[in-house]
């Protein structure tokens, strides 16, 4: 018999009950909540006199539509009355059942995907789930983590399982060394470029090879995060050393004899060498650019040296008909030169791209150097009050602000503009968040998601430029 | 929950493939912590020419005439036919909450994404998956009769054409009982309290650091 995956084992260690209709009924060990997706959730367990599970088991922040400008007076200074209502909602919701949270002010506070590892809430070896597609972020400590709607919020908060069906296996294998100046953004971008934005449906994406195991926790959690953008609910990767030295002495984390223990179960979170994957997707690292995508969907992705497609060149009418909506909407040009898009605003944050290893990415490009005439506003907008903490400590914030960025509370800010900061009609955005949808960042605006060194590199330009040129 | 057992209504062409969620309701909707009232809100970047604001009043706003939900002959739509990947993109549960409210009780498409099609099953909608050629086709007979209704059978599992044409579907059994019995999965699950609380003592034993941590 073939060796088990990592997903398999993670599924098989937390089934509670095979239904008879090949649905599975799966223990849940952690809930991320936050205030978009929660309301409704706490509301139908009101109605149904329930109670929750287990309180221990969630942990809320609010982080969608928090003010990423100066908010010491709490959350009655949230300007708009729909957004204050909803976090005031979080908060009362939380209150009421007893789960902990940490609210708006807390320095605790951050965007939940980068909030709940940073506090060993998520450990390797759990099943998470949050009521936000971007919860495959946490797959990267071997966490078995699902993005789920607001009835499956609800449906784990009253019994602390989830419905579910068994996944494919795929494994994305990139091999060998990246280039200088090539982050695990590009890496993930390149990778959904290959695969296309279905190419994962159905299937749990682990993330393999020489370059995955190099790369850095924070690294990881890009890199998963973005899985759902090529259509997988769960991207992971082995755990390592890596990952076991990133959870220690961590909040949540187990401590003592406990710690020990846990760090010898974790020994077995990685897929047996005899493992078979359904699909088996391989990329040679050292051909990965700096990634630009000149589209509406993430797939529609280009390396910085390249040109924005021409329809002319594709033979599939839905293909082309999509091409050419993205570049009316988009405002391009057929074979335009990716550099040669101009730009209007940065954005350095979201769940993609905020921890410190992404800030100080960006901050090594603008240092000593100027943001741009043409760009309206640059914004950088850490993952949380202790990202943000560590960064002020290291005077990130200086060497941003001297350039001319903005330096923001934590929150997701314009990653999908729930809160003030968005785009306005036909602006263009070098961005590092993780979808670039029509009107994601603002009603007409036009994403193009980047990594932070590359949204830096256009800060200080104006325009699309190979980071590569400013880093030599 | 709503059930669904057998509808029949217009159908309206939804020509493009990925279509996101943020399309379906965009994210300045999210802010409400209701679940009702999103229909007036559905697509509203393609379907009104102004930028929309919660809690606005939308009779009244102009129009996107080219939009197919606007157009006299799919007026009243109750069908949707789509392309591949319907429902890409956030798992925002409003996006089904928009299609019910509008009145959407079944979106038929080659492909969905998933977090969406799980969505649906909880809120009285039904997705169907078709095969390409079979959407294709249905895409055709759309255009060329105005008024062109199709018929769900979920017993069944067939979409019926005005011609009387039977187009058998799959559906998962557990999901197909639960929507034809309007059930709720909650109390479902909760049926099995037993083997849950049994498998949290076993979790207990192998991963104790899991208990009681967060607090
Ligand atoms: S940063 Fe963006 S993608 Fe991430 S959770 Fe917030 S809104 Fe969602």
């Amino acid at each position: 018999m073939a060796g088990k995956t990592l997903y398999d084992k993670l599924f098989e260690s937390h089934l509670v009950r095979q239904n008879e209709d090949g649905s599975s009924l799966i223990y849940i060990d952690r809930q991320v909540l936050h205030e978009v997706t929660s309301p409704q959730a706490f509301e139908g367990l009101r109605l149904a006199g329930r109670q929750p599970w287990r309180i221990d088991a969630n942990i809320a922040t609010p982080d969608h539509n928090v003010p990423t400008t100066e908010r010491s007076a709490g959350v009655d200074q949230i300007a708009d009355p729909v957004s204050r209502i909803q976090v005031k909602t979080l908060d009362s919701n939380c209150d009421e059942f007893g789960i902990l949270e940490f609210k708006m002010n807390d320095q605790r506070q951050g965007i939940v995907h980068v909030m709940a590892p940073e506090q060993g809430a998520i450990l390797p070896g759990v099943t998470a789930v949050c009521g936000d597609s971007h919860t495959a972020t946490l797959g990267a400590l071997g966490a078995l983590a699902h993005g789920v709607g607001t009835s499956e919020v609800e449906h784990v908060l009253a019994t602390q399982c989830l419905i579910t069906k068994k996944m494919k296996n795929m494994l994305v294998r990139v091999d060998g060394e990246l280039g200088i100046g090539v982050t695990p953004k590009d890496v993930v971008l390149h990778v959904i470029g290959v695969i296309g934005t279905a190419g994962g449906t159905g299937y749990a994406i682990e993330f393999g090879g020489d370059v995955f195991r190099n790369m850095s926790m924070e690294g990881r959690m890009t890199v998963c995060n973005m899985a759902i953008e090529a259509g997988a609910r769960v991207g992971l990767v082995a755990v390592d050393q890596t990952t076991v030295d990133y959870v220690e002495g961590r909040a949540f984390a187990p401590k003592g004899a406990q710690w020990l223990q846990a760090v010898e179960a974790w020994k077995d979170l990685v897929s047996d060498t005899d493992a078979e994957f359904d699909e088996v997707v391989v990329i040679n690292g050292a051909e990965i650019e700096p990634q630009v995508t000149w589209g509406t969907s993430p797939e529609m992705v280009v390396g910085v040296g390249d040109q924005v497609p021409n329809p002319a060149n594709e033979t599939d009418q839905v293909k082309i008909d999509g091409i050419n909506r993205a570049l009316q909407y988009m405002g391009l040009e057929a074979d335009q030169k990716i550099t040669d898009i101009k730009l209007d605003r940065v954005f350095i944050g979201s769940c993609t791209n905020s921890r410190i290893e992404d800030l100080r990415d960006a901050a090594k490009v603008v240092e000593g150097r100027k943001v741009a005439e043409n760009i309206i506003q640059a914004l950088v907008v850490p993952g949380s009050g202790l990202v943000k903490e560590q960064a002020e400590k290291e005077g990130l914030d200086k060497i941003f602000t001297d350039a001319g960025l903005e330096w923001r509370e934590p929150g997701c800010s314009m990653c999908l503009a729930m809160n003030p900061d968005k785009l306005g009609n036909g602006e263009h955005c070098a961005s590092t968040s993780n979808r670039n949808f029509e009107g994601r960042q603002g009603f007409g605006g036009r994403t193009h998601l980047v990594s932070p060194a590359m949204a830096a590199a256009a800060a200080v330009a104006g325009h699309f430029v190979d980071v590569r040129e400013l880093i030599k | 929950m709503n059930k669904f057992t057998l509808h029949t209504g217009i159908a309206a062409p939804m020509d493009r493939a990925n279509i996101d969620t943020d399309m379906i309701i965009p994210k300045q909707f999210l802010k409400s912590i209701k679940r009702s009232g999103f229909g007036k809100n559905l697509f509203d970047e393609l379907r009104y020419l102004d930028e929309g604001l919660p809690d606005q009043e939308c009779t009244g706003r102009p129009l996107n005439e080219d939009f197919v939900l606007n157009k006299a002959r799919y007026q009243g739509t109750s069908i949707l036919l789509a392309r591949e990947n319907f429902g890409c993109g956030s798992s925002r549960e409003h996006a089904p909450w928009a299609l019910e409210d509008f009145g959407i009780r079944s979106v038929i498409a080659p492909s969905f994404a998933e977090i969406f099609y799980n969505n649906c099953f909880k809120n009285g909608l039904l997705p169907i998956v078709l095969s390409d050629e079979t959407v294709e086709q249905l895409f055709k007979e759309v255009a060329a009769t105005e008024g062109y209704q199709l018929t769900v059978d979920l017993e069944r599992q067939l979409v019926v054409t005005p011609a009387g044409e039977e187009i058998a579907f799959e559906i998962d059994e557990f999901r197909k009982h639960c929507l034809l019995n309007g059930l709720d999965d909650i109390g479902l699950t909760l049926q099995h309290a037993d083997d849950i609380r049994a498998y949290e003592d076993k979790r207990k034993q192998q991963a104790p650091w899991l208990f009681g941590a967060i607090k």
